[in-house]
């Protein structure tokens, strides 16, 4: 008799890829629907996805773009391990095996976010997750305040989503980006130096809400910088990343303290992360 | 009460093996551990402590989950049939019986894993009071009763007789198939057992192990404390503390290449292990200190902050009798209930 009907929690589903955008040097975006069409689950902003290279296993990444995207979901992935090594080497057409979604969102929905003034903290491929808040908010605009998106990358050329930074959301109501780059270099008139100097430059009002995202040490430097220029860790969110194989809180390899960055993160206020022991 | 005289348990086994795969402790490989039992397993009921725990029967060593195929561009999965094999687990102690428990608060837990849960519910627990506990023993602790161990169906081993008793629908149904081989048991001797065992139980090394309960108040100064170092530097990162205890659980999923299909399989693992939290750029534990400090701190802390207090550890020694190292739980409890202070 067969019993396939109940399916497991590690059971994932087929998507294919209809969309690969090479971002930068080391940075592809991918475009997932269901193979007969539509996205292959909803989810909301910060969430996740196991992505399958069969044959050598799973990662989990945040799904760049937003919910609000009807048709299919969006992941920017760095090449910089085995599975985003095969999935840089796929082609368009190519099923895929996905599920999720994983973690708690960005409080999207909630009075933590909804009609504050926001900026939006980002280093390299940091813009990931932030990206699909970004987008959701935009299309519900009326009920956020101001947006500020604060972007670092090596060089130009490592901005992911040039297009969309520098064309399409700062024309935006109310919104603004402000990007620099980690060395001069010719053609670029823009900020130089690293993302914590340059938040200190921009002289935010510590009124506002912050959505932090990046490498770990820029993660450190930048919420140091915050809480000199006067906000308070309850006014941060970030992300934390972790090695995963379930996804769902029971394979052990996410915990820290009590929690599992897969299912009670990877969005996490700072001062929920204080209470963590210091080992992510 | 029901018995059964040993001169019938060759019967018995056969005909539980009857209902579905027994699985029992026995002499294998110089050792006691459970295995399948058939026509010639030496079944050893004597034998407190089996090698191992029986946590395989529902949370194997490896199993499948799914194959993929490829053709072309293409890919299907095809997850395997959830296990529908009728088991019966023979045998089990009180502290064992309790890790199934601990088990269950994570793989039970929504989202369910649905492997687990088809084999935890295909399968009757018989259990078998301790009547000769080991020196190594701390059920106790954790206020599991030895003597009455629960599960399904309880059994007591007293001189040539298994006496019987039906806890659960599950055990009364097994044991209304086997009823023709049962005979009305006196609960005395049941009793008198149950009350030398307890004597010898107070007078165990372990009698008055106690863990701190004030340790996961304390948890930043206990995580912070020197005794790691001192604790963690001996450890052989052997992972043999992991195999054995019955209710560490964590887990890899891997895949492997096999005639042109990939087979996804989960397999235990260790957060001892150097690699488990290993990531493309940056490894968080990379010290086995750190390592060390995660196993127990997620047995004695992590653990009961979710679970209303329950500890990842039902006192089976195991881990006593077998690190290589002398390590174990029992150490590093006693050890940071100090450790505060350290």
């Amino acid at each position: 008799m067969c019993n396939c009907g109940s399916k497991d929690v590690l059971t994932p589903q087929i998507g294919v890829v209809t969309e690969i955008r090479t971002e930068t040097s080391d940075v592809k975006t991918f475009r997932i629907e269901k193979p007969e069409g539509g996205k292959v689950f909803d989810f909301m902003p910060g969430q996740c996805a196991m992505l399958s290279a069969p044959g050598m296993g799973e990662a989990i990444f945040s799904i760049t773009s937003s919910p609000t995207t009807k048709d299919y979901m969006e992941f920017s992935i760095k090449r910089c391990g085995e599975i985003t090594e095969y999935l840089h080497a796929i082609e368009v057409g190519q099923q895929i095996a996905i599920r999720g979604p994983y973690g708690k969102s960005f409080p999207v929905t909630t009075e933590a976010l909804k009609h504050k003034d926001l900026i939006f903290i980002a280093g390299g491929i940091g813009l990931a997750p932030l990206h699909s808040v970004i987008d959701y908010m935009l299309a519900n605009r009326d009920d956020y305040g101001s947006i500020d998106v604060v972007y670092g990358a090596r060089s130009k050329e490592d901005f992911v989503d040039y297009k969309e930074l520098s064309e399409v959301w700062p024309k935006e109501k109310n919104t603004k980006v402000h990007l620099t780059i980690d060395k001069a270099q010719e053609g670029w008139t823009g900020n130089v130096g690293f993302v914590p100097q340059f938040l200190k430059d921009l002289k935010f009002t510590p009124d506002k809400t912050v959505l932090l995202c990046g490498p770990p040490i820029m993660i450190k430097l930048c919420l140091a910088a915050l809480i000199e220029m006067g906000f308070a860790k309850t006014q941060v969110y970030t992300t934390l990343e972790f090695r995963m194989k379930c996804g769902v809180g029971k394979c052990g390899r996410c915990n820290v303290g009590n929690k599992y960055v897969c299912k009670d993160g990877p969005v996490f206020r700072c001062d929920e992360i204080d209470e963590l022991p210091d080992e992510y | 009460m029901l018995k059964i005289n040993k001169a019938k348990w060759a019967e018995l086994f056969a005909a539980l093996s009857a209902q579905g795969t027994l699985y029992l402790p026995a002499e294998v490989d110089g050792k006691v551990d459970f295995t399948v039992w058939q026509d010639g397993t030496e079944v050893n009921l004597q034998a407190t402590q089996t090698a191992k725990s029986i946590k395989n029967v529902f949370f194997p060593q490896i199993e499948n989950l799914l194959d993929f195929k490829t053709d072309g561009l293409k890919l299907s999965v095809e997850q395997r049939m959830l296990p529908e094999e009728d088991t019966i687990a023979f045998g089990v102690r009180g502290c064992d019986v309790c890790s199934f428990e601990v088990l269950d608060k994570v793989f039970l837990k929504e989202p369910v894993d649905a492997f687990y849960k088809a084999r935890r519910e295909h399968c009757t627990i018989v259990s078998l009071a301790c009547s000769a506990p080991d020196e190594t023993c701390f059920c106790d602790t954790f206020a599991i009763d030895a003597t009455n161990p629960g599960g399904d169906v309880t059994t007591w081993l007293v001189g040539d007789d298994l006496f019987w008793q039906a806890n659960t629908d599950k055990g009364k149904e097994l044991t209304e198939k086997i009823q023709a081989l049962l005979a009305e048991g006196d609960e005395a001797g049941v009793n008198a057992q149950q009350k030398a065992t307890k004597e010898i139980m107070a007078k165990l090394p372990l009698a008055d192990f106690k863990i701190d309960p004030k340790i996961p108040a304390e948890q930043e100064k206990v995580f912070n404390s020197a005794i790691w170092k001192q604790l963690s530097d001996s450890c052989l990162s052997c992972c043999a503390c992991t195999y054995v205890c019955p209710t560490c659980h964590c887990y890899d999923v891997r895949d492997f290449e096999i005639d042109n299909k990939v087979e996804r399989f989960r397999c235990w693992d260790s957060c001892m292990c150097k690699d488990f939290t290993k990531m493309a750029a940056v490894n968080p534990r990379v010290s086995r200190l750190e390592r060390f400090r995660q196993r127990y701190m997620h047995k004695l802390v992590y653990f009961p902050e979710n679970n209303e207090g329950t500890f990842a550890c039902v006192g089976c020694g195991r881990c006593l009798q077998k690190c290589p190292v002398s390590l174990n739980i029992v150490k590093v409890a006693k050890a940071l209930g100090v450790a505060k202070d350290v």
